[in-house]
């Protein structure tokens, strides 16, 4: 995680006590808005995600769609997902998104994950994996309200989407964004792109027939790192599956960080208890004792004792 | 029960008849030597799993617990297989001592003087309670009740891959609440097997205990095993150390005159 020397972190998974970083720096937070009018499903930021990552050239499934595999891949980060929709009128119409990490506000995998380090959230937004931490329990997979966090069975570590951190923190725009031809992808910083987004949304409200157009940036996670300008902002599911209103599941909010403490603590104070048992009661032992010689004893020994 | 089953059982008892469990005058033989092979096979498998299942439990823990276990992704990956081992092990356990943790009438009554019991304020076990009592009964059903559910909930959560990622986060809730359940009652078994009730201890380790460690904690079970009233042979006992005590006093008079 080379990025650590350049971006600060606000917010680390598994980890007790304070985090080193927070607050330290001002700092801006990024944002990637992505404008699904525009895009032409050209894949390029498909092919510049796989290059700038390195990743080999991993097979697919061809399921009679343009998309280029069913979804998103421990090693294939950045997927545009294709849905034929079918307008009121009868016209066919693409509904195009690229689908990949929304480096939510308050991450679900993050909360969800119990190895220390293993998730990093930067100060600018980015949520980030750090494999040499992750010990491959998958919680992140079940944290996440959008399926994004991939296993590799073999190596049994999680990926996804780093928001190109390595080339953020250097001053450079994530590759997805520098490889789309048609300026359906911008990088900025999020107060920047909510209002490119709101912009383009009142754009298309007024001058062309998407009354519903809108910014899809979900509040119940506290809004993401990676927004969408959608034609029907009412009806996010129609884009391969986006939720409106995204949710961690209530185990890695409330049980996780309030309930399950402090019942950790209940059983553990059991501990306390029964040594302070033996104190105060002592042994039950075998019958008959030896006599009992003298005995402190309640009332008369404490008034005697003073 | 099948026989098949009992069968099993009886010929684990037979290959570990080679192991030696010495009665000395004075005692009885609480625990055969398989039965403390099997219980600590249990014992151990369940400490292994109960702390790297903690490790990943609580931040709090994981930073001292997982190093333990050669780091946290080490942990992860023993804690399925330490509970697997721990299941199949309980599982003889449970074999072996269905009779013995049968529900009786008298288990009922144990649990109506559960307070007496707690605060010592009995000196002498009911008559009643035989070669376990309603609390060991009640761990033990404990044990059986939360290794289904983290059996179930654990491949839910080894293998989301097949099972999904909903059923992982429910599986997630029912593993922890059944891990605090082992984890008070690993608490309580362990301080009673202990400081609470000294000569338990060693029914586990050489798997004898004295007549009166007998008669105390299991009247029921020590007239089933000896043929003898326990009350009346702690009646005996009490009256031999008194009469031992007297004679001891008049020798020592009698010494003290003599000067």
């Amino acid at each position: 995680m080379d990025t650590q020397r350049t971006l600060q972190i606000k917010a680390i998974s598994g980890h007790p006590g304070t985090v080193p970083g927070a607050g330290a720096q001002r700092e801006v937070e990024v944002c990637k808005l992505v404008d699904v009018t525009t895009c032409i499903g050209c894949k390029a930021c498909e092919v510049a995600c796989v290059e700038w990552n390195d990743h080999p050239f991993r097979e697919t499934v061809f399921d009679n769609t343009y998309q280029t595999m069913p979804d998103t891949e421990w090693n294939f980060f950045n997927l545009i997902k294709f849905n034929e929709h079918q307008r009121d009128d009868g016209s066919l119409m693409w509904l195009m998104r690229k689908d990949q990490c929304m480096h939510c506000e308050d991450p679900g995998c993050l909360r969800a994950c119990p190895a220390d380090g293993a998730i990093v959230q930067y100060t600018n937004g980015i949520v980030d994996f750090n494999q040499a931490n992750c010990i491959g329990c998958q919680y992140c997979v079940s944290g996440c309200p959008f399926n994004i966090p991939k296993f590799n069975t073999a190596t049994k570590k999680v990926h996804k989407c780093t928001l190109c951190s390595d080339r953020v923190g250097q001053g450079l725009e994530p590759a997805c964004i520098k490889a789309c031809p048609t300026g359906c992808l911008h990088f900025g910083t999020k107060a920047e792109m909510k209002g490119l987004a709101e912009n383009r949304a009142a754009q298309l409200r007024e001058h062309s027939e998407f009354a519903n157009a809108g910014v899809w940036d979900p509040q119940s996670i506290k809004g993401t790192h990676v927004i969408y300008v959608l034609h029907d902002v009412t009806k996010p599911e129609l884009y391969g599956g986006l939720p409106a209103n995204p949710q961690i599941p209530v185990v890695y909010t409330w049980w996780k960080y309030a309930l399950k403490p402090l019942s950790l603590l209940t059983v553990a104070l059991g501990a306390f208890a029964v040594f302070f048992h033996y104190i105060f009661y002592g042994p039950k032992r075998p019958q008959p004792e030896p006599p009992v010689v003298a005995e402190e004893n309640h009332a008369d020994q404490n008034r005697k004792n003073g | 029960m099948p026989t098949k089953i009992v069968r099993m059982d009886e010929q684990m008892r037979a290959a570990a008849s080679n192991g030696r469990t010495v009665v000395y005058e004075g005692e009885l033989l609480r625990h055969g030597v398989y039965t403390r092979v099997v219980h600590w096979a249990v014992a151990l498998f369940f400490i292994f799993s109960l702390l790297t299942g903690f490790a990943i439990f609580s931040p709090w823990l994981y930073a001292w617990i997982a190093p333990v276990f050669g780091g946290g992704a080490l942990t992860r990956l023993l804690h399925p297989w330490f509970a697997l081992a721990f299941c199949a092990a309980f599982l003889l356990q449970m074999i072996n001592w269905l009779r013995p943790m049968r529900w009786s009438a008298s288990d009922h009554r144990w649990l109506r003087r559960i307070r007496e019991y707690a605060t010592n304020k009995e000196k002498l076990e009911s008559a009643d309670v035989g070669k376990f009592n309603a609390g060991q009964k009640l761990w033990f059903r404990a044990i059986a009740f939360s290794s289904i559910i983290f059996l179930i909930s654990g491949f839910a959560m080894w293998w989301p891959e097949i099972f999904g990622r909903t059923l992982m986060w429910i599986a997630y809730f029912f593993h922890d609440v059944a891990a605090l359940l082992v984890l008070g009652g690993f608490i309580i078994h362990f301080y009673e097997g202990t400081a609470q009730q000294p000569g338990t201890f060693r029914s586990m380790t050489r798997g004898t205990v004295t007549d009166a460690w007998a008669w105390t904690h299991h009247p029921a079970w020590y007239s089933e095993v000896t043929g003898r009233d326990p009350r009346e042979e702690h009646e005996r006992a009490a009256r031999r150390q008194q009469e031992r005590q007297r004679l001891i006093e008049e020798w020592e008079r009698e010494q003290d005159n003599r000067e």
